[in-house]
């Protein structure tokens, strides 16, 4: 089977821009990739952890006695057992002041403060024995209060998450701009609402899983797991563990998605680390069940707040103001208390709003952390302004369509109240396919007909913008530049090292592309590694929408830098000046005279016959680091439907049209558009993270937590609108997170236009049957009565 | 105590002595080291261990090791070479539900993809020209959370009309009316 098939091109045009078939798809569709999961030793130990019941506990005793004679067990450890090898779990500093950082462990102290918290692990020969083990352990916990509301953590007298804290709140922040009291004087009208943004759970479905070996001789510890960020988790590690940085290898074999839940560094990284260090040399591992992954793999959104908005009665908006509360959870993840601020900056959504302020308070509730989840607070914002709007237009009696319309900024770049500069954009063209794309009007004429007939139908809208490619070092919590090397071999194969980590997107092929035309080869001559932080010098890694913006434009970058050294060696070569050789199909060619690209990259190691002043070799590192965010944006239109005997949700038609910059491989986009959109839908319908009033999981499996299914989602319609942006060489903006971003306010709106007739004005998330029902019985009752 | 099983795994016989309580998915990837067979959920919600068992999808989580003695079990690894004997095989050496997955971008993570591509493969057993609607159901005992499962189905459509050439199948872009 041939490794690499591209699509057949004509001669001359670039692959950039073509939907080019995956180069990782071979390995993956025969079963031959390697997960965590699948990398074997022969003298494997598998791990095995014990996870607290209790929301919140104090331990008074943990009895391993008899864990530790169970058949097959090599050890068993508590935090006291391991407290020496691995301090407190830093969390990065979000650049929010005085914030509150509980100390995490990769053991539990003295106190659990969430289900799920891990508490003891067995490592033995063998998962079985590993599980028979973790069974026997015997602990003593005295349950204290839990506090699980993230409102009621707010109120005096609240039980305190953690009992070594004076109250709940992590942090209060504030993000504000323009003058709001005059923006709230001037307003014909002041529509007030109050939204929830679920929590949410992630689920790759691929759980985590982490091998982890010391080799004492070479005083290397070598990681295998789960991640989107190698390079980030090894300083994590680094600064845990008391080792030097460049003792650690992180490997992420293939990843089996991530949505950001793998954007983090886990106590059970560390954990193993720890356990491979005392068991040395034989290696350890262990694999999250879908249980614990549901239980202690970060949340998602987890946000609520009242909205109030000024507008005229033209539609004009004048300020916003919202008051938030995070569910922040037990713990600070990576970037927990970092992710709700996201929603202050894209407060102003696709809108000139001359005056805006949010105020947030984080506080800690004894449930898993919330961190980032597929969007990572701009959902949040997306949702509540596009919500908003369709308020302000049923207030005044507009279309929806026009008080977007009229609102949207009209000149590039455009700083919105609460300091984001939207980078390029043109709404109005997004919107005007969206509505093409839908045929609006008569999607509008069709409702009114089927309403007639006393369906209950609506039809939403939603234009967001996001922010990605994440970004300015100086506008982030940790670094946002990304690197790439270029490395071409002596015949002309081309390395490609990004310190990007996909696991998905497909960048070992969109990587590919970009080298490929830089360097005048095909994408099948290049090969992409990433993921393992021996072979890749360095790296942020993949989230925010980041890695073809960022990461990409430093493949560019490197590969430029190459493609000018391969002239110049040509040109010398061929004895003639720099300027006169092109390159053409697989040669440098100067008038009559042509040198194979091959051969050059043969002399260019050979060393032989370089040119004054060129070093042998053709390696190249570049650093890209970005001026701005890029701020994608795009329309959705979707018609749903609802069941008045059962209260059903059918999204019958959904429509997209993204813009998200230059496109470098349509099939991939269009996959990142189709899987956001799904779990767009997936919060607006059917998921929620439910803890009952003790702080118990209630969805702690997919039984009971409702991922979409093929039988869920409608068929759509996608197009596109292409802006490029300026802060990147290749105009790339970022399409990771898009459709999730869109697609949530788009279908609430449709399905609370639908329920309009019944005077509903809003729903809080998720849709789900048993709500909508009880509405539109009481609807009807209140008639009745 | 240990129990003799005796299973055809992708058209070799296997013989092992297994714990009774060990799971197929297990006895698949530990014991025979065949892991394209992945762990989504343990409980049969995600379709992720779904392997071909006498012909028919299973999930291999949900089965006992000690239950398929004498039953034929074909896995990712072994489709390809299912679609030789059937003289199948695209040439790309692949089947063609797998060579769907690749034209089409079925897949992404491609956690969910030896699963999803054995579920389809059922379907198409039975059902050569699938409708979108047909598809949907088929595939709903099988979770993705990357693709939205709109190229996945066009990654059946694909293969129905590999494995059924002439006439040249009409790949219909789209369920519902634009």
């Amino acid at each position: 089977m041939s490794a690499d098939r591209p699509t057949d091109r004509p001669a001359g045009r670039k692959y950039v821009g073509q939907p080019l078939k995956r180069k990782e798809d071979p390995r993956l569709i025969t079963g031959t990739g390697h997960y965590v999961d699948d990398i074997r030793f022969a003298d494997l130990l598998h791990v095995e952890i014990l996870r607290s019941e209790h929301a919140h506990a104090r331990i008074r005793s943990i009895d391993v006695s008899t864990a530790r004679k169970a058949p097959g067990v090599a050890g068993v450890y508590t935090h006291a057992d391991i407290a020496g090898r691995c301090g407190v779990f830093p969390a990065i500093n979000a650049g929010i002041p005085d914030v509150k950082v509980p100390p995490r462990y990769p053991l539990a102290g003295g106190e659990v403060c969430f289900v799920g918290q891990p508490v003891a692990a067995v490592a033995a020969e063998g998962r079985y024995a590993a599980r028979d083990a973790v069974e026997l352990i015997d602990v003593d916990y005295d349950p204290l209060p839990a506090v699980v509301d993230p409102g009621e953590a707010l109120r005096s007298g609240s039980p305190r998450a953690h009992t070594g804290l004076p109250d709940n709140v992590a942090f209060r922040w504030e993000t504000k701009g323009g003058d709001l009291d005059d923006a709230f004087r001037k307003a014909d009208r002041v529509v007030r609402q109050r939204f929830v943004s679920q929590r949410l759970i992630p689920c790759a479905m691929e759980t985590r899983g982490v091998v982890a070996q010391w080799l004492p001789g070479e005083e290397e510890l070598t990681i295998w797991t789960s991640t989107q960020v190698p390079h980030i988790l090894r300083s994590q590690l680094a600064l845990a563990l008391k080792l030097p940085e460049n003792a650690i290898r992180v490997v992420a074999p293939e990843v089996g998605g991530g949505f950001g839940s793998k954007l983090n560094a886990y106590v059970e990284e560390a954990l193993l680390c720890v356990l491979a260090c005392i068991l040395a040399p034989r290696p350890v591992k262990w694999i999250e069940t879908r249980r614990e992954n549901m239980a202690g793999t970060i949340h998602g959104r987890g946000q609520v707040g009242e909205v109030e908005i000024a507008a005229r009665e033209d539609g004009k908006l004048l300020g916003i103001r919202y008051d938030a509360i995070a569910d922040l959870g037990a713990y600070h993840q990576l970037f927990t208390p970092l992710i709700p601020t996201l929603t202050g900056t894209m407060l102003c959504g696709a809108y000139h709003f001359p005056a805006a302020r949010m105020s947030l308070t984080g506080v800690f509730t004894n449930k898993m952390s919330t961190d980032a989840y597929r969007g990572a607070g701009r959902p949040e914002a997306t949702y509540i302004i596009e919500r908003a709007i369709d308020l302000v237009a049923a207030e005044l009696e507009l279309d929806p369509v026009e008080v977007r319309r009229v609102n949207f900024p009209k000149e590039f770049p455009f700083v919105t109240a609460t300091g984001a500069m939207y980078d390029t954009g043109d709404y109005g063209k997004a919107l005007d396919k969206a509505l093409e794309l839908s045929r609006y009007a008569s999607l509008r004429g069709e409702q009114e007909a089927r309403r007639r007939n006393g369906e209950l139908v609506g039809i939403g809208v939603s234009t967001y913008v996001e922010i990605c490619a994440m970004g300015p070092s100086k506008g982030m919590a940790g670094s946002g530049w990304e690197v790439a090397t270029v490395r071409v071999g002596s015949s002309g194969m081309v390395d490609v090292l990004t310190g990007t980590c996909s696991h998905g997107q497909g960048q070992e092929t969109s990587f590919a592309q970009i080298a490929a035309d830089v360097l005048g080869v095909s994408p099948g001559d290049v090969r992409v590694h990433r993921g393992d932080t021996a072979r890749v010098p360095d790296g942020v890694g993949t989230f925010g929408s980041r890695a073809t913006a960022v990461g990409g434009s430093a493949v560019f970058e490197a590969a430029g830098k190459i493609a000018r050294k391969l002239k110049r060696i040509a040109a010398a070569l061929l004895k003639v000046p720099e300027e006169y050789v092109t390159r053409e199909g697989g040669a440098f060619v100067a008038g009559e005279k042509s040198i194979a690209y091959a051969e050059v990259c043969f002399q260019a190691h050979r060393a032989a016959a370089l040119p004054p002043g060129v070093a042998p070799g053709l390696e190249e590192t570049y650093f890209f680091e970005p001026e701005n965010f890029t701020f994608p944006f795009g329309a959705h239109v979707c018609m749903a439907s609802v069941d008045r005997e059962t209260g059903e949700v059918k999204v019958e038609r959904y429509f997209a049209v993204d813009d998200c910059g230059k496109v470098i491989n349509p099939l991939l986009v269009d996959g990142q558009v189709h899987g956001g959109i799904a779990q767009g839908l997936g919060q607006a319908l059917l998921e929620e993270a439910v803890y009952d009033e003790d702080g118990q999981l209630l969805t702690g499996t997919l039984m009971d937590y409702a991922v979409p299914k093929a039988t869920h989602l409608p068929w759509f319609h996608c197009a596109r609108t292409e802006t490029p942006t300026n802060v990147n060489p290749l105009g790339v903006k970022g399409v990771g997170e898009a459709g999730t971003i869109g697609s949530t306010p788009a279908i609430v709106n449709a399905v609370v236009d639908a329920l309009g007739p019944l005077g509903v004005r809003h729903i809080d998330m998720p849709l789900r049957p048993e709500k909508i029902w009880r509405l539109i019985r009481g609807a009807s009752e209140g008639r009745s009565g | 105590m240990k129990y003799p099983v005796a299973v055809t795994v992708n058209g070799r016989e296997q013989r092992r002595e297994v714990e009774a309580r060990t799971l197929l998915v297990h006895f698949l990837r530990d014991d025979l080291g065949l892991t394209g067979t992945h762990i989504g959920c343990e409980t049969s919600i995600c379709g992720a261990c779904t392997v071909l068992l006498d012909g028919k999808a299973v999930k291999s989580c949900t089965r006992l090791a000690v239950q398929v003695d004498g039953a034929s079990i074909v896995t990712i690894e072994g489709l390809a070479e299912e679609a030789g004997r059937a003289g199948l095989t695209t040439p790309d050496g692949l089947h063609p539900v797998q060579q769907g997955f690749w034209e089409r971008h079925g897949l992404q993570c491609g956690f969910c993809t030896p699963g999803m591509i054995l579920a389809a493969k059922q379907l198409l057993d039975v059902c050569p020209k699938p409708s979108e609607e047909e598809i949907r159901r088929a595939i709903e005992g099988n979770l993705c959370r990357c693709t939205g499962y709109q190229h996945i189905i066009e990654a059946v459509r694909h293969a129905a009309g590999l494995l059924a050439p002439a006439p040249a199948a009409a790949v219909v872009e789209g369920g519902g009316k634009p």
